[in-house]
């Protein structure tokens, strides 16, 4: 019993600490975005918005956020819309070269990303599209997908396997059953995966440097701002990358966790 | 007589090498109960996708209302199911579940909610109409199960084992519902079961699959009495199946000699034993009569009592023949209780020649 307890707080203890690690760089960065001083010593300088102000009043910040918006929301709906594709025929059909047709989808994320992106440089430039932003947007798409793939997959492995026969035999056709059934019972993986492939998309930096040329993202613009100088404004983007991808992955959490907790409660 | 609603016409299925129906021919008549019953692995759930157009036959047709319905997708037939696990859609209510084949057909949201609600009440559960699927019990979920498919009033509804995850008591009381429901609305129930109660209890007609073969088709009562195999007759009930040699034979009985005996045997049906043969018959545990002394009877075996099993009213005893076989016995707990039988005591079985069934040669 005793030591049951003992074992307890030292296993809180150890999450803390992993916690602290983890964390400690980024809430450091989030403190010293609002230090009045130009270099990230202690003690603190005064308060201040100065870098805030610095970058919202920073048009290639400006121009580097909304490439960076749509970019990502565009990775999300096509990483989502092909996971969802390729977790669905996995799920409905059996066919021979399946392990392979798997292995494909899986492949990109077992890339490395140097590799991945000097790769996608060279066959961008090759097809003429280097720089434009589609570029980030396909080469976002095919290092995402995977994940979105993944999260739907599992969500299927759950789905009763008479719903959708049940939908068909109610008088549903295929696509009629698809548009019913698989989707909104997936939906809370959807929104999941929409979320986390938006993430990826957001805070992706290797091969938005590579491909990006003019179109520059945020995490792009970063390394731009720390080449040469020493600023704070990056701890003022940073945080507010940061915000944004802690929060769409939240979501994402919050909305998987949620609708397993409701189908459990009235499971016993 | 009903018209037959669906024909089964030399029926096969294969699933690669693997064959779960084979060359079935069967009629199943308009407005009848029928009970496809077998243990798992016979063909049963088999037969009933292929009804609903799930599987088709690899072989063979299936004709409804003279039709065939071989290559017609499921959602363009009117063969409603009601699954073994309910496959409820869980992100819809239960009125919405309900709705789902009449908005698949296009029926006007006023009229469908309307009939919804018609059905749900009728079945009882009409104040948990805008309730969440995973916030229902097991009966009720049933019940919207059954509303969800009968809603759109269809010719003919499959059921597949669908009171197999209910507890016993609730399980009667469905079995009465649905005799009710079929009744009342006169359409054709095909209830595809392993239990031989819910079978018996519910079904003007049994069919009994083995290995993807029909064994039997016939009334419940019919099934119980007169198996036509040793299938059947090992299937159902609680029977003793004893075999030997036909000694001779008359049109009416038929005299067996075996490792327990001579026994005589009542003939019924078609069947025509010739001298020689090995043959067996069954004799069912309810109708033996059970003695301490030696009866009179000509067919008794002598028995040691090895165990009892106490269901209630009824008392199971096996015993143990001279060969070393068992010899199972069904009486009334009162009878038992006056007869003071010991553990390994001795005990006589007889019955009458018009008591025990034929059951042909093997």
């Amino acid at each position: 019993m005793n030591s049951d307890r003992v074992l307890k707080w030292f296993l809180y203890g150890y999450l803390a600490l992993v916690l602290v690690f983890i964390f400690a760089p980024i809430i450091f960065s989030v403190i010293f975005s609002f230090n009045s001083d130009r270099f990230p010593t202690i003690p603190l300088g005064s308060f201040t918005l100065k870098w805030y102000k610095t970058i919202w009043q920073d048009p290639d910040v400006w121009e580097a956020a909304r490439t960076s918006l749509i970019v990502s929301f565009s990775v999300a709906s096509i990483a989502t819309l092909l996971g969802f594709a390729t977790a669905y025929t996995d799920y409905r059909y059996r066919f021979k070269l399946k392990p392979l047709y798997l292995a494909l989808i899986l492949l990109p994320p077992t890339i490395p990303l140097i590799i991945l992106a000097l790769a996608m440089l060279a066959w961008f430039a090759k097809i003429g599209l280097a720089g434009k932003v589609i570029s980030i947007i396909v080469a976002h798409s095919v290092l995402t997908a995977p994940f979105a793939m993944a999260i739907i997959r599992l969500r299927l492995s759950q789905m009763d396997a008479s719903l959708e026969s049940a939908a068909w035999n109610l008088g549903a056709d295929q696509w009629c059953a698809l548009r019913r059934v698989i989707v909104p019972f997936c939906r809370p993986a959807i929104i999941s995966s929409f979320c986390l492939t938006a993430a990826v998309s957001f805070d992706e930096f290797a091969i938005a440097w590579f491909i990006s040329g003019l179109n520059k993202t945020i995490p792009v613009i970063i390394l731009e701002i720390v080449t040469g100088n020493i600023d704070p404004q990056v701890n003022a983007i940073g945080s507010f990358v940061f915000l944004t991808s802690i929060t769409l992955v939240v979501i994402a959490q919050v909305v998987l966790m949620t609708r397993d907790k409701k189908e459990k409660v009235h499971h016993g | 007589m009903a018209d037959a609603l669906v024909e089964f016409d030399s029926v096969v299925k294969r699933f690669g090498d693997f064959t779960a129906v084979e060359t079935m021919n069967f009629t199943i008549d308009e407005g009848e109960f029928i009970a496809i019953m077998g243990p798992s692995g016979c063909g049963k759930t088999t037969t009933l996708r292929m009804l609903a157009g799930l599987e088709a036959p690899s072989e063979g047709e299936i004709r409804m209302q003279g039709r065939v319905m071989n290559n017609v997708p499921p959602h363009e037939r009117d063969t409603p199911m009601v699954w073994q696990s309910l496959a409820l859609f869980p992100f819809l209510n239960a009125r919405e579940n309900v709705e789902f084949g009449l908005e698949m057909r296009g029926v006007d949201v006023a009229i469908r909610k309307k009939k919804a609600l018609e059905w749900l009440d009728r079945l009882e559960i009409g104040e948990f109409a805008e309730r969440d699927i995973n916030s229902l019990s097991g009966g009720q979920k049933q019940r919207v199960a059954l509303a969800r498919s009968l809603v759109t009033e269809p010719k003919i509804l499959l059921l597949d084992e669908p009171l197999s995850a209910l507890d016993a008591n609730l399980v009667i009381r469905m079995q009465s519902m649905l005799t009710r429901l079929q009744r009342e609305l006169g359409i054709t129930f095909v209830y595809v079961t392993h239990s031989q109660s819910e079978a018996f209890a519910m079904a003007d007609r049994v069919v009994i699959m083995s290995r993807g073969h029909i064994a039997q088709i016939g009334m419940p009562k019919d099934i119980y009495r007169a198996p036509e195999n040793r299938f059947v007759a090992e299937f159902v009930g609680r029977n003793n199946i004893i075999s030997g040699t036909v000694t001779s034979t008359s049109s009416k009985v038929v005299t067996i000699d075996g490792n327990l005996g001579q026994f005589e045997v009542a003939l019924a049906g078609d069947h025509q034993p010739i001298v020689g043969d090995v043959a067996s018959f069954v004799i069912a545990a309810d109708l033996v009569h059970l003695s301490t002394t030696k009866p009179k009877a000509t067919n008794n075996i002598e028995c040691s009592l090895i165990s009892e099993e106490f269901i209630g009213s009824v008392v199971t005893l096996f015993l143990e023949t001279p060969d070393g076989s068992e010899f199972k016995v069904q009486i009334q707990e009162r009878e038992l209780s006056d007869m003071d039988l010991k553990h390994m005591g001795r005990v006589f079985v007889s019955w009458e020649s018009d008591r025990a069934h034929f059951l042909g040669a093997g």
